[in-house]
C-alpha cells in the first residue's frame, strides 16, 4: 500500500470500516511511513477540532435565541 | 432568561403543547431555539436566514405536532425539521460557482508517496481547543469549506447524523456522501494546519 492509497482508506480506518484484508496493509504501512502517520494523526485531530469547536460546550453565539424571536414565534403560532 | 413551565419528560411536554399550553411552547423554544439557530447558520451562512428558517421550522412542527409519534426525541424531531428547511433554503439560493477543493487535498507524487511533508502540530487538539480563539478559527475555516462540503461536514461530523441519513438529506447516493465528507475533512486539516503547526525551519522531502 502507497502513501495514495492509505490517504483513500483514511475515513473507512477512523470509523473502523475498512475490510481486515486492507486493514493489515494499512497499518503494515503506518507503521514504516511517518509522515503518514502524522497525516492520520491531524486527520483524527481535525474531526474532533471541529467538534469541540461546535460542540454543545462551543462558547459561539447565539448561545440562547434572541427574545424578540421567542416573541415572535409565539405570536405567529397564534396566528 | 424568563422561565417557563418545568417539564418533568417529554410525554408531559408533549401532552401540554397539545393542549395548547402557552408556557409549553415558551419553554419548547427556549430550549431549543439557540442550538437550531447555531445549525442552521452553519449551514446557510447568515443570521438573518437562520432567523427565518427557525422560525418556520418551529410553526411547521407545532403545526404538525399531531404526527410527531413520540419515536424519536422531541429535539431530534425539530432538529431534522430545521436543517431540512436550512438545506432547502440552500437549495433555492442562486448557485454562485463552487470553489474547487482540488489545491486543499493532499498531492502526491509518481510513486504514490505524499508531496508534502506534514510537521507535527505543537499541541494536543484538545489543548489547543481550550483557547477561545482556536475555536472561533476552527468554526470561520469550516465556514469558509464550500458549500456542499460544509453541509455534509456539519450534518456528519458536528451534528451527529449518520451516513444514510446525511445522504438522504442532501439527496446524495451514500457513496457520494463519504467521499465528500472525507474530502472534507482532508481540506479543513489544510486549512488549519498553518495554524496548529509551527512555522517549518526548512523544506524537507517526504
Amino acid at each position: 500500500m502507497k502513501c495514495r492509497e492509505l490517504a483513500e482508506f483514511l475515513m473507512d480506518y477512523v470509523s473502523g470500516e475498512l475490510p481486515e484484508e486492507n486493514r493489515a496493509h494499512f497499518e503494515f504501512h503506518l507503521s514504516r511511513c511517518r509522515n503518514c502517520h502524522e497525516y492520520l494523526a491531524q486527520y483524527e485531530s481535525t474531526v474532533k477540532a471541529g467538534r469541540i469547536a461546535c460542540g454543545e460546550l462551543s462558547d459561539e453565539l447565539p448561545a440562547d435565541i434572541p427574545e424578540d424571536l421567542v416573541k415572535a414565534v409565539l405570536a405567529a403560532r397564534k396566528l | 432568561m424568563a422561565s417557563a413551565t418545568p417539564v418533568d419528560d417529554e410525554a408531559t411536554l408533549i401532552a401540554q403543547l397539545r393542549a395548547g399550553d402557552e408556557s409549553a411552547y415558551e419553554h419548547v423554544v427556549r430550549t431549543y431555539g439557540g442550538r437550531l439557530l447555531a445549525v442552521t447558520r452553519r449551514i446557510v451562512g447568515s443570521d438573518e436566514d437562520a432567523r427565518d428558517i427557525v422560525q418556520d421550522a418551529f410553526l411547521n412542527a407545532f403545526k404538525s405536532l399531531g404526527r410527531f409519534e413520540g419515536n424519536s426525541k422531541l429535539f431530534t424531531w425539530l432538529h431534522r425539521i430545521a436543517v431540512n428547511a436550512a438545506l432547502m433554503k440552500l437549495r433555492t439560493r442562486k448557485r454562485k460557482p463552487e470553489q474547487s477543493i482540488e489545491t486543499l487535498l493532499p498531492g502526491f507524487l509518481d510513486d504514490g508517496h505524499h508531496e508534502e511533508r506534514f510537521r507535527s502540530w505543537d499541541e494536543p487538539v484538545d489543548k489547543a481547543m481550550e483557547r477561545a480563539e482556536t475555536r472561533q478559527l476552527v468554526r470561520a475555516k469550516i465556514d469558509e469549506l464550500p458549500e456542499s462540503y460544509r453541509t455534509v461536514l456539519v450534518l456528519r461530523d458536528i451534528e451527529g447524523l449518520d451516513t444514510e441519513e446525511t445522504a438522504k438529506m442532501l439527496g446524495l447516493s451514500v457513496n457520494a456522501t463519504k467521499i465528500r465528507l472525507h474530502r472534507a475533512r482532508q481540506a479543513l486539516r489544510t486549512m488549519l494546519s498553518p495554524h496548529f503547526a509551527s512555522p517549518a525551519q526548512g523544506r524537507a522531502a517526504s
